[in-house]
């Protein structure tokens, strides 16, 4: 009875340890791949206030137009890529459903996508319920899992029609500089590809600038940008994002979106216009704290002999768990088992996770310090040469 | 600098080695800087916020709003150090306002409190008139809120 696409679709490999987690007690969780803040009370009170005034009906499918164009003077300041509210911005309901919006509205059947890998779990199944075929690229450590034109180049063939980019990235906290996405857009040029560009975590930066895609030279005609709300200001629950890009491409997408979705939820694109209204300095103490934290995780790493590349963005820590010998399943397993701590192991996000495991650091002070004392007694057990106890 | 005082702000538990690698900065260096803010009393203390209800400790605490007759010369200063030298003064500020100095005081009982007041504090010489309030409840304090049910109901694992 079932789709064959969705029937071949692999469960998502999170799930599994999921179920695993939910059962076992006392655990600390740096499996979690959202924020620890709760969203800060100026928006959710801005929430409470549009339900008083009685706003809860439907909004345009765009959305609504006084948040289109909150969005459009963010991205114009931030970025310097302008959008015309009225034509090039649609409100989704997350970067998720951008995403599905972007892949159903453009991929042909039997289109190539390219997806750099390790990657977030979604971006293949939604290639293929949209007809297309994933391409993966894989990205390594001794690249700081950057994607390089090289490698873009030799997954291209006549099929591929898009090329997908999530930095900084979930789950190795890599980012791009400009230098390299500049020579990745030239080729992007070359082939006459499309870029969808998830960038969910630009806010997120901690070494050196953000660069927005769409700002490079060509290729604000040829890029979908996808963002939202949830990671900066810490508003996963409420599914709130956007896309923007050229006008056929939105209304390409807006299309679907009215036939699937009609609109996003009012409240929460109410919610989302506070917090680009008032929520700049809230959103950078939350920054601030990651980068402090992020610092705590490097250190803890090297303190117990496993090799972390530096991550730039994001709030995930990318560790090398082979020096356990173990698998990155079995570490993950084990970690839970023994020490009561969650990761999430890296194979999740594609066979070029094999090997680490994803550690997110939004978590408190306090519950990462006991983590990594945990993790450091399970790593030195397993026979990797421990510096000192780390001892936060 | 700036920033290890924010971190010391909402943890005064933190060690020097963790102040320095949260800002990617040098132990020695944290430990210097530490000690000049000290001395030149940047940083005043370390204090520890308690919620005494919990293991069942009666305090009373009351916030009395004070009038005084400012000094040539010193204005209100010299009223205001007669008032914080007693050890039961948690805090006196001067406000703008229909009142002067704003006072919080701590003691074991109304009857406690309400005798410094009337005893020690109303007859300093330049305090024209008080009126206490005594505290309830406390909700929040040094934004810190005091029964806070808020938890992680994050999912434990996410992608």
């Amino acid at each position: 009875m079932i789709n064959p696409t969705v029937r071949s679709l692999p469960p998502s490999g999170i799930r599994k340890f999921f179920d695993m987690v939910t059962e076992i007690k006392g655990v600390i969780s740096l499996g979690v791949g959202e924020p620890d803040f709760v969203t800060p009370w100026h928006i959710r009170e801005g929430c409470i206030y549009s339900l008083e005034k009685g706003y809860t009906m439907y909004t345009s499918n765009q959305g609504l137009l006084e948040l289109r164009e909150a969005i459009s003077r963010e991205l114009d300041t931030t970025y310097g890529v302008t959008y015309d509210a009225r034509r090039e911005l649609l409100v989704t309901v997350g970067v998720s459903e951008g995403l599905d919006l972007a892949m159903r509205a453009l991929t042909c059947p039997g289109d190539e996508v390219l997806i750099p890998e390790p990657s977030y779990v979604s971006y293949a199944p939604c290639t293929m319920m949209a007809g297309g075929v994933p391409v993966h690229i894989p990205t390594s450590v001794e690249d700081n899992f950057r994607l390089t034109a090289d490698r873009v180049e030799a997954a291209i063939t006549p099929r591929t029609k898009i090329l997908l980019l999530c930095y900084p990235n979930n789950p190795t906290g890599a980012v791009m500089p400009k230098k390299e996405l500049l020579a990745i857009s030239e080729v992007v040029r070359k082939h006459n590809l499309i870029v969808i560009s998830d960038e969910i975590y630009d806010k997120l930066t901690y070494t050196g600038e953000h660069t927005c895609v769409p700002s490079l030279p060509g290729m604000r005609e040829r890029t979908i940008l996808l963002n939202g709300f949830s990671k900066a200001y810490a508003m996963t629950g409420w599914r709130v994002g956007y896309a923007a890009g050229n006008a056929d491409f939105i209304a390409a997408m807006t299309k679907i979106h009215q036939y699937t979705m009609l609109c996003a939820p009012i409240t929460a694109q109410m919610a989302a216009a506070e917090a680009l209204k008032n929520g700049r300095s809230g959103m950078q103490q939350m920054v601030q704290q990651y980068n402090r934290r992020r610092h705590l995780v490097m250190q803890a790493f090297s303190e117990m002999g496993l090799h972390c590349f530096e991550p730039g963005g994001a709030f995930y820590a990318f560790p090398e768990i082979s020096a356990t010998g173990l698998t990155s399943e079995e570490f993950a397993e084990r970690l839970l088992m023994e020490e009561k701590v969650a990761l999430v192991p890296g194979n999740a996000f594609g066979p070029s996770g094999e090997g680490f495991v994803r550690c997110s650091y939004a978590a408190s002070v306090d519950d990462l310090a006991e983590a990594f004392r945990r993790m450091a007694r399970f790593v030195k057990h397993c026979g990797v040469k421990v510096k000192t106890v780390v001892n936060l | 600098m700036k920033e290890i005082l924010e971190l010391l702000e909402v943890n005064a538990k933190l060690t020097e080695q963790e102040i320095a690698i949260m800002l990617g900065m040098d132990v020695e260096e944290v430990k210097q800087k530490i000690k000049e803010m000290e001395r030149d009393k940047v940083i005043l203390s370390y204090l520890t916020l308690i919620n005494w209800e919990k293991v069942g400790e009666e305090k009373v605490s009351a916030f009395i709003e004070v009038r005084t007759t400012p000094q040539r010369d010193v204005g209100f200063d010299s009223v205001a150090e007669r008032i914080y030298r007693f050890p039961e003064v948690r805090s006196v500020r001067l406000m703008s306002g229909t009142y002067d100095l704003a006072v919080f005081i701590e003691g074991r009982t109304m009857r406690e409190v309400s005798h410094f007041v009337a005893t020690k504090l109303a007859t300093i010489d330049g305090v024209v008139s008080t009126a206490t309030h005594f505290v309830l409840k406390t909700y929040k304090q040094d934004g810190v809120v005091i029964e806070d049910d808020e938890e992680d109901r994050r999912l434990v694992i996410s992608p």
